[in-house]
């Protein structure tokens, strides 16, 4: 199969799924089923893609013009191959776990929320294939509309506030910023295509170039930089899946990797060096940073916690691709997939604890580890990547962020990567620390309180992300090779 | 051949239904066969269309009166374009109107308006086929009367006074569009649009054609309802019957926009009307009024009638401020927005009918839990109104580029910014209407709406389909804009 249609097969695989769903709402096994192959069938293109990629097959498609001559098209690279593969490697992953999860707590509309499900990952195919800005804002905007229905599913007055702020501030920045910010770069350039080296430089006045950053870094709300960032503890009145894949991976990964793609690919890293245009984000995603991780310490439930702790690390791919070197874009995107592992573990382990004990409290959590051992396991070997500890994969990516900033000459950059890693302890060990070491809440009910491990679909899926994330420490350079041409020439 | 008379086949189809419509007793009747008639013109725009598509004009003498004596018809891809969403919204209209009118007219009164919607239909086809200044005149007459009966006939009383203060402002806008029209006869002796285009050169630094620039400006302006002279607009789309509504708010704004294009540029040429007359100036400041205050406004509104007619005469803002930027890509975009605008607004105003077949009202809080009841009519108002928002994937979306990038590329950047602004306010008054409908509790004593008829349903999704087709393959939008931009830049 050529690589076009591969390509094509990734976004048609979950549009066909999404299709498909609503006919077989009375029939929830075949349903599930339908849902776990489109999620494996899509993995399976991807991972046929890979390898060609890594042989340097950019071949581009396009499917038709849509306004001012620019197309809709699609092209292979590496850094969308790598957003590709998180999301598709996740997805089965997540959906063997939503089956757990919303059979678990009798959920409502399971169709519904499948559908968009699936919706909602054929347009971050879109996005990772993207040929161009167009491209990439188009299925940046469905994916905003996709998820919300997600966001809101719960229907009470806290899912239609959360819901209000998501769609507000994901929409408002996208239309705000995001938008006139492409036009500009059409309109000063006359082309929105990706290209090794950036398509701006020499286009627009080096004075403009910050300006002009600034409307695509607020303008991609989904990188959740501040004061852009309240969306993401809003969408946590969604089900712990959608936050697990949707806004610990898919969305959030969606927009620093857009974050990346325009850093590398529009205005290309040199000329961000040479003009040094990015010099005030680096401390505004360092002061977000820094903020979202005390933010995150106040905090005691856990998704929330969770939620501000995905702000700070959001910031860490942001910050790698301000300081405009080599290493900061590696370590930054590294960080996409080694804090989506991560990530996706914590929020799975939050899942199973609320499917088996209804808890959602830090506090609440005390004792909870013996009973539950393989989530709390699971639990701290995501929270250990988290931080950037080894053997985790995790490590990498702070250890090259942190040789990024040394390129740079940046100290304080340095200091505030270091001090984050001693936040990230600080607010992540307590809830393995309590699982695991004080004693239970309510004497002597601990155990007789009719407390099990999570059911077995709840499980699986974060202890499977746990060892990814240990096997990724270890395989590491394979990956580091395969990104190795977003930081040639 | 018939292919040469389709220009009068255009006005002929409808107006002749008009009186037998009239003399039907059974509404079903009277329905049925305004339906064929609608198809059967939107056969013939679709053939016109086909024919201006490769540039040029079709040129019909009526009478075999060779012009300048003569009425001449005349039809280049601008005309087509607007004859072709007009026919096309009532192609999906009428059939949508069978259930709606029934439920919201008497029965006795159902072929009368039948036969007003076939002549309003009629007056607007014929305003835009026509090459003379006064036909336009005299088809502007026969719409806006059959319009001020059309609103009269809506169930609210306050239809009446809507209907009386759109007759006021209307008829002064039409004498003043008459006294251009006599004005310039006076000084050239002729009609004919293109005979003036070519006259109006040696006269057109004399007073007496300024003032007829100006009336023509006040009176077309007062039919496309320009902020200020909108004011007739909110209470006659609010009580007229749902089904005109929609008609109204897709075609009878449109067609006035192209008789501004028409006049501005065709006969008066793009050169008088901006470098001497400053239009721009006029227009420009109206325009971004118009866009911020209505949607302002629109904000404010528990009845989604009135939020979407006011939505209306913002997004007319839009048009118009493309318009006013007097170069060929805002003239892009304001064509391509005023069909785009067309698509959005029938869908919404439609399931808005839908909505209030079954729930009975047009205010806010009693839509509360339709989106579980009535799926498929609230999925299309969504739709429709992520495309007045300007989301990807709907013509919202091409419209709000291409007037961006006009802007940007006049180098208006606050202008820009106000375009996208004003799309955000769009974003939370239509999401005030969705989270009731999806959120909201129903009143324990509100009628337990079911989803709406198949007829109506249909109608709805075809233009809801347009508008995600068209928004993905803007080929046949975005070609024709631009042909038509470039034709009328260059004048006839």
């Amino acid at each position: 199969m050529t690589t076009a249609a591969l390509m094509l097969l990734c976004l048609a695989t979950p549009a066909a799924v999404a299709l498909l769903l609503p006919w077989l709402g009375s029939r929830p096994n075949v349903r599930e089923g339908v849902t776990l192959c489109g999620a494996l069938l899509l993995l399976l293109w991807v991972l046929i893609l890979v390898p060609r990629v890594a042989a340097g097959d950019y071949s581009e498609v396009q499917l038709l013009v849509m306004v001012s001559g620019l197309e809709i098209a699609f092209r292979p690279e590496p850094l969308g191959m790598l957003f590709a593969l998180v999301a598709a490697g996740l997805w089965p992953l997540n959906s063997l776990y939503s089956i757990g999860y919303m059979r678990g707590n009798s959920e409502q509309h399971q169709s519904r929320f499948y559908v968009c499900f699936a919706v909602a990952i054929a347009s971050v195919m879109g996005m990772a294939f993207a040929a161009n800005l167009l491209t990439l804002f188009v299925f940046y905007e469905a994916l905003t509309l996709s998820t919300y229905p997600l966001v809101t599913h719960k229907g009470d007055e806290k899912a239609r506030q959360g819901g209000r702020v998501y769609l507000g501030i994901l929409l408002g920045t996208s239309i705000g910023f995001l938008l006139p910010a492409i036009i500009w770069t059409w309109a000063a350039t006359g082309t929105l295509s990706f290209q090794q080296g950036g398509i701006v430089a020499g286009h627009v006045a080096a004075g403009l170039l910050p300006l002009l950053l600034a409307m695509y870094m607020f303008g991609i709300g989904k990188a959740a930089l501040m004061p852009f960032h309240r969306w993401l503890p809003a969408a946590m009145v969604a089900p712990t899946p959608v936050s697990a894949l949707l806004h610990a991976v898919a969305v959030v990964k969606g927009g620093v990797y857009a974050v990346m793609k325009v850093v590398i690919y529009v205005f290309g890293i040199d000329t961000l060096a040479t003009t040094g245009a990015s010099v005030w984000l680096i401390w505004v995603a360092g002061a977000t940073v820094l903020i979202a991780s005390l933010v995150a310490l106040t905090k005691d439930n856990l998704k929330a916690r969770l939620a501000y702790s995905t702000v700070s690390q959001l910031s860490y791919v942001v910050l790698g691709a301000a300081l405009a070197t080599s290493m900061g874009v590696l370590g930054g995107t590294l960080q996409i997939a080694t804090h989506a592992l991560g990530k996706i573990t914590l929020f799975f382990c939050a899942g199973a604890i609320y499917t088996a004990t209804h808890k959602t409290e830090v506090s609440q959590l005390n004792g909870l580890g013996r009973v539950m051992p393989f989530t709390f396991g699971a639990f701290f070997v995501g929270a250990l990547s988290i931080i950037g500890l080894p053997p985790m994969g995790g490590t990498w990516s702070k250890w090259l962020l942190l040789v990024g900033a040394a390129d740079a000459g940046s100290i304080a950059v340095m200091g505030i990567l270091l001090l984050s890693s001693l936040l990230n302890i600080a607010y992540l060990t307590p809830v393995v620390a309590r699982g695991f070491f004080m004693p239970a809440l309510g004497e002597g009910r601990s155990r007789a309180g009719g407390i099990r491990e999570a059911p077995l679909f709840c499980v699986l899926p974060p202890m499977i992300t746990a060892f990814g994330c240990l096997l990724l420490f270890f395989m590491i350079d394979p990956l580091v090779a395969f990104l190795a041409p977003l930081i040639e020439g | 051949m018939i292919s040469l008379q389709l220009p009068i086949l255009q006005v002929v189809i409808p107006l002749l239904g008009a009186p037998v419509c009239a003399l039907f007793r059974s509404s079903r009747s009277a329905w049925a066969l305004s339906v064929a008639l609608a198809w059967l013109s939107f056969g013939v725009a679709v053939a016109l269309f086909q024919q201006s598509w490769f540039g040029g004009y079709v040129s019909y003498e009526i009478g075999g009166w060779p012009p300048p004596w003569g009425i001449e018809y005349r039809i280049d891809i601008l005309n087509s374009f607007v004859l072709l969403l007009v026919s096309g919204m009532a192609a999906v209209v009428v059939p949508f109107a069978g259930r709606s009118i029934e439920a919201e007219l008497q029965d006795d009164r159902i072929p009368l308006f039948y036969a007003a919607l076939l002549l309003c239909y009629t007056g607007l086809l014929g305003i835009t086929v026509t090459g003379d200044a006064f036909n336009v005149f005299v088809f502007l007459e026969i719409s806006s009367l059959s319009t001020y009966a059309m609103i009269a006939l809506g169930r609210d009383r306050r239809a009446l006074t809507a209907s009386y203060q759109y007759l006021i402002m209307g008829t002064i806008g039409a004498t003043f569009i008459l006294i251009g029209i006599g004005l310039m006869y006076v000084m050239t002796g002729t009609l004919n649009m293109a005979d003036l285009a070519e006259r109006l050169q040696q006269v057109n630094n004399t007073r007496t054609i300024r003032v007829a620039f100006g009336f023509l400006t006040v009176g077309i302006c007062l039919k496309l309802a320009l902020f200020p002279l909108h004011l007739w607009l909110p209470n006659a789309y609010t009580f007229a019957p749902s089904a005109v509504t929609a008609f109204l708010a897709s075609t009878a704004t449109k067609v006035a926009v192209y008789m501004l294009l028409r006049f501005f540029f065709t006969v008066f040429g793009a050169e008088f009307s901006f470098a001497t007359m400053n239009l721009d100036l006029i227009l420009m400041p109206l325009a971004l009024v118009a866009i911020f205050s209505m949607s302002l406004v629109a904000l404010y509104q528990d009845n989604v009638k009135r939020m979407l007619a006011y939505s209306s005469v913002a997004q007319i803002g839009y048009m118009i401020l493309g318009i006013s930027f007097g170069s060929i890509n805002g003239l892009t975009a304001g064509i391509l927005h005023l069909f785009n605008h067309g698509l959005m607004k029938g869908a919404l105003f439609l399931a808005l009918g839908a909505l209030v077949l079954r729930t009975g009202s047009t205010q806010i809080q009693d839509l509360a839990g339709v989106g579980r009841r009535m799926p498929w009519t609230m999925g299309a108002f969504v739709i429709g109104g992520l495309s007045l928002i300007g989301v990807p994937l709907t013509v919202g979306f091409i419209s709000k580029w291409y007037l961006v990038a006009a802007a940007i590329e006049a180098g208006y950047w606050p202008i820009a910014g106000l375009i996208l602004l004003t799309s955000l306010m769009a974003v939370v008054y239509i999401w005030r209407v969705v989270e009731v409908a999806y959120f909201g509790v129903p009143l324990a004593e509100a009628p337990l709406a079911s989803e709406a008829p198949l007829s109506m349903l249909l109608p709805i999704w075809v233009l809801v389909i347009a508008n995600l087709y068209l928004g993905i393959n803007t080929s046949l939008t975005v070609g024709a804009a631009t042909m038509a931009a470039g034709q009328l830049m260059a004048g006839w």
